[in-house]
């Protein structure tokens, strides 16, 4: 038995990372532009309340901002939008410190990075901002965790009837982590999906599990910058194909030698 | 609210924690009253608390094949898997389908961060030891990584990490799945253990108690931790007595963190939810295994939810008084106590709990019962507002 087609549209697209402002602006530098100003460190996310936004987490701050921007372009209200937090490594930065801290004096780790270190956390503080009190779910898969995020999100649009956001983020390794855990910069971007296409949709998007293998396609050289970030890494291949705006099958790495097809079409 | 949906069979389960390995330690624990919280013997720096371990971890390190995946969440993993003849089961299921034909679906909240706490209290050179320097030692989709290698399976593979309610979300994941035709069955698995960033991330917190945990007590103090692994086979159909997973529902809080909704507006969505998915009112469940952590705030929130939502005919207890808070995996764990309390007939004691809280409504089951039941729920909250309950039914009395 052939595994279901899921067929989606994209309503809106976020995205975030040092020199690349929104979609509009990764659309420029896909087609060849440079970044503008790489030293720009943090996104506004001004979804979350000001007080949020100046100790949020990084891995909040840019998930935040991805996904705001996705829910204005669609022009949906984030209260209502299930979400689907997806991210391969989770708060590395915590991680970090919290590792360190337990293995100096474990009674000095602090409660508030403590209950910031879940994997969840981005979608726990997207549900406070925006008064959303639909299901909320973060995921990670490994290599596999954007396909797994983008089925997941697909999955609970048919199976519930609604649109549904997707976020997948990752934030730069530190600390002796780096040697594991690779990623070398920050990276967010953010889907609405929603069963019918409106005149608002960007794309159309035909997903199937298949336990083929990926073709690795190598990223255009100017890129490769970004895929140091396991998120854009894995994403890049249909990012870039949703910006040419061509009608083109793109196979996503799903974890074990199993990949994600996505036939996108305009 | 959502509307109903077909019943999935649970064609396998099993459960490994402070209480035992497998169905039969965990019914013969619950039976007897008798728990699995001890006096903290785990963290190097001393903690006044109980805890909820799995004796022999330490001793029991993965085959050599699966060195690269070798720390205490996988161990666990590993041994949880031998229980019940699950491995034999899963693989059974594997062959049946094709692999690409089955899901994995993990939750877990800790994974394998117990790996990266040991590396950093033994750096080398300031590296992570040579023995710990594996790629899946060190991401939050270890157990899926390992699991899939084990098990082979070559469908769909995640991990859903949402704190305390990630092993109970698994179950609604894998549903949409086979529901959309993804895959035929999946293989659940939630697995939590024991590590210093729970146990003093809690106790930083001041969500700890001093002593074993006592859910709805009027004296309660905190949680106790604990650590589990959990296993279900969920496939369309099964024998015609096998238990079924018939609703779950999601929700968010969006008020806090760390802290529930002070009227458990997010609890109440995620129960309205599942009793929709599952065509039936409150006024139909004999029994909801709580999530009833022992936090002042968590047990107050639920005891009021239970008083304004269910007749006195439902009976309602925690079981982490047996096993402790078992975090990422308490959503498969009490799955799979509720599952055991509904084929054998019982509800389990809130054990530790002497004087409930005056809050707490009649539902609340301070000593064990004989009853039989037909329907039953099991809640899971977690940081960041996650709430998820799910609904099961008997296959033997439908």
């Amino acid at each position: 038995m052939s595994m279901q087609t899921l067929a989606v549209s994209i309503e809106g697209i976020g995205l975030w990372a040092p020199g690349i402002a929104d979609w509009a602006a990764a659309e420029r530098v896909f087609a060849g532009a440079l970044p503008d100003d790489m030293a720009v460190a943090k996104p506004s996310a001004a979804t979350l309340p000001p007080a949020e936004r100046r100790r949020a987490p990084e891995p909040v701050l840019i998930a935040s901002e991805a996904a705001g921007q996705a829910c204005a372009m669609a022009e949906l209200d984030p209260a209502e939008l299930a979400c689907v937090f997806a991210s391969t490594h989770g708060d590395l930065a915590i991680t970090d410190t919290m590792c360190e801290t337990l293995a100096a004096d474990p009674r000095e780790l602090s409660p508030i990075r403590f209950h910031n270190s879940v994997h969840n956390a981005p979608s726990g503080y997207w549900t406070v901002a925006t008064h959303c009190h639909a299901a909320a779910t973060a995921i990670s898969a490994a290599d596999g965790t954007f396909a797994a995020g983008l089925l997941e999100a697909a999955l609970q649009v048919h199976a519930e009837g609604a649109p549904v956001l997707l976020v997948a983020y990752d934030i730069a390794a530190r600390g002796p982590l780096a040697e594991v855990a690779l990623s070398t910069s920050p990276f967010a971007v953010a889907f609405v999906l929603s069963a019918k296409p409106s005149e608002r949709s960007r794309a159309r998007l035909q997903l199937r599990h298949t336990n083929a293998t990926y073709d690795l396609h190598e990223p255009p050289a100017a890129l490769a910058a970004l895929t140091g970030n396991p998120t854009a890494a894995q994403a890049l291949p249909l990012l870039l194909a949703l910006a040419e705006k061509q009608s083109v099958d793109v196979m996503i790495p799903a974890g074990a030698g199993t990949s994600l097809i996505v036939e996108a079409s305009p | 609210m959502p509307t109903r949906i077909a019943p999935l069979s649970i064609t396998a389960f099993t459960a490994t924690s402070a209480l035992g390995d497998g169905r039969g330690a965990h019914a013969d624990a619950l039976r007897s009253d008798r728990g699995g919280l001890a006096a903290n013997d785990f963290t190097r720096v001393p903690l006044t608390c109980a805890i909820g371990r799995v004796a022999g971890l330490e001793s029991q390190p993965l085959p050599a094949t699966f060195a690269g995946y070798d720390c205490r969440n996988n161990r666990l993993a590993w041994r949880g898997l031998a229980a019940d003849g699950f491995l034999d089961a899963a693989r059974e299921c594997i062959e049946r389908y094709g692999a690409d034909r089955v899901a994995l679906v993990v939750g877990t909240s800790t994974s394998s961060i117990g790996a990266s706490e040991e590396g950093y209290r033994d750096l080398e050179d300031g590296r992570l030891p040579a023995r710990l320097r594996y790629p899946a030692l060190h991401t939050p989709h270890s157990l899926g990584l390992f699991l899939e290698a084990a098990l082979g399976t070559r469908g769909p593979c995640l991990t859903v990490a949402t704190a305390c309610s990630s092993s109970a979300k698994i179950f609604a994941k894998a549903e949409r799945m086979i529901r959309q035709g993804v895959v035929d069955a999946a293989i659940l698995a939630g697995v939590d253990t024991l590590c210093e960033s729970v146990l003093f991330g809690f106790n930083a917190l001041e969500l700890v108690a001093p002593e074993p945990c006592r859910p709805f007590d009027a004296a309660r103090a905190g949680i106790s931790i604990g650590e589990a692994a959990g296993f279900a086979l969920l496939e369309r159909a099964g024998a015609d007595d096998a238990p079924r997973l018939i609703g779950y529902g999601e929700s968010s809080d969006a008020h806090h963190m760390s802290t529930p909704h002070p009227q458990g507006l997010g609890a109440r969505l995620a129960l309205a939810d599942a009793l929709a998915r599952a065509g039936f009112s409150a006024s139909d469940v004999d029994y909801v295994n709580l999530h009833g952590t022992a936090t002042i705030k968590n047990d107050e929130v639920e005891a009021a939810l239970m008083t304004d939502l269910f007749p006195a005919t439902t009976r309602a207890s925690s079981t982490k008084g047996f096993t402790g808070h078992t975090l990422g995996a308490a959503g498969i764990l009490e799955a799979v106590i509720t599952l055991l309390a509904m084929e054998q007939g019982f509800v389990p004691a809130t054990l530790n709990s002497r004087i409930a809280d005056p809050i707490c409504g009649p539902q609340l089951a301070l000593a064990r019962e004989e009853r039989a039941i037909r329907i039953a729920l099991s809640n899971s909250f977690g940081f960041g507002g996650s709430n998820c309950t799910l609904a099961f039914a008997n296959g033997r009395l439908q």
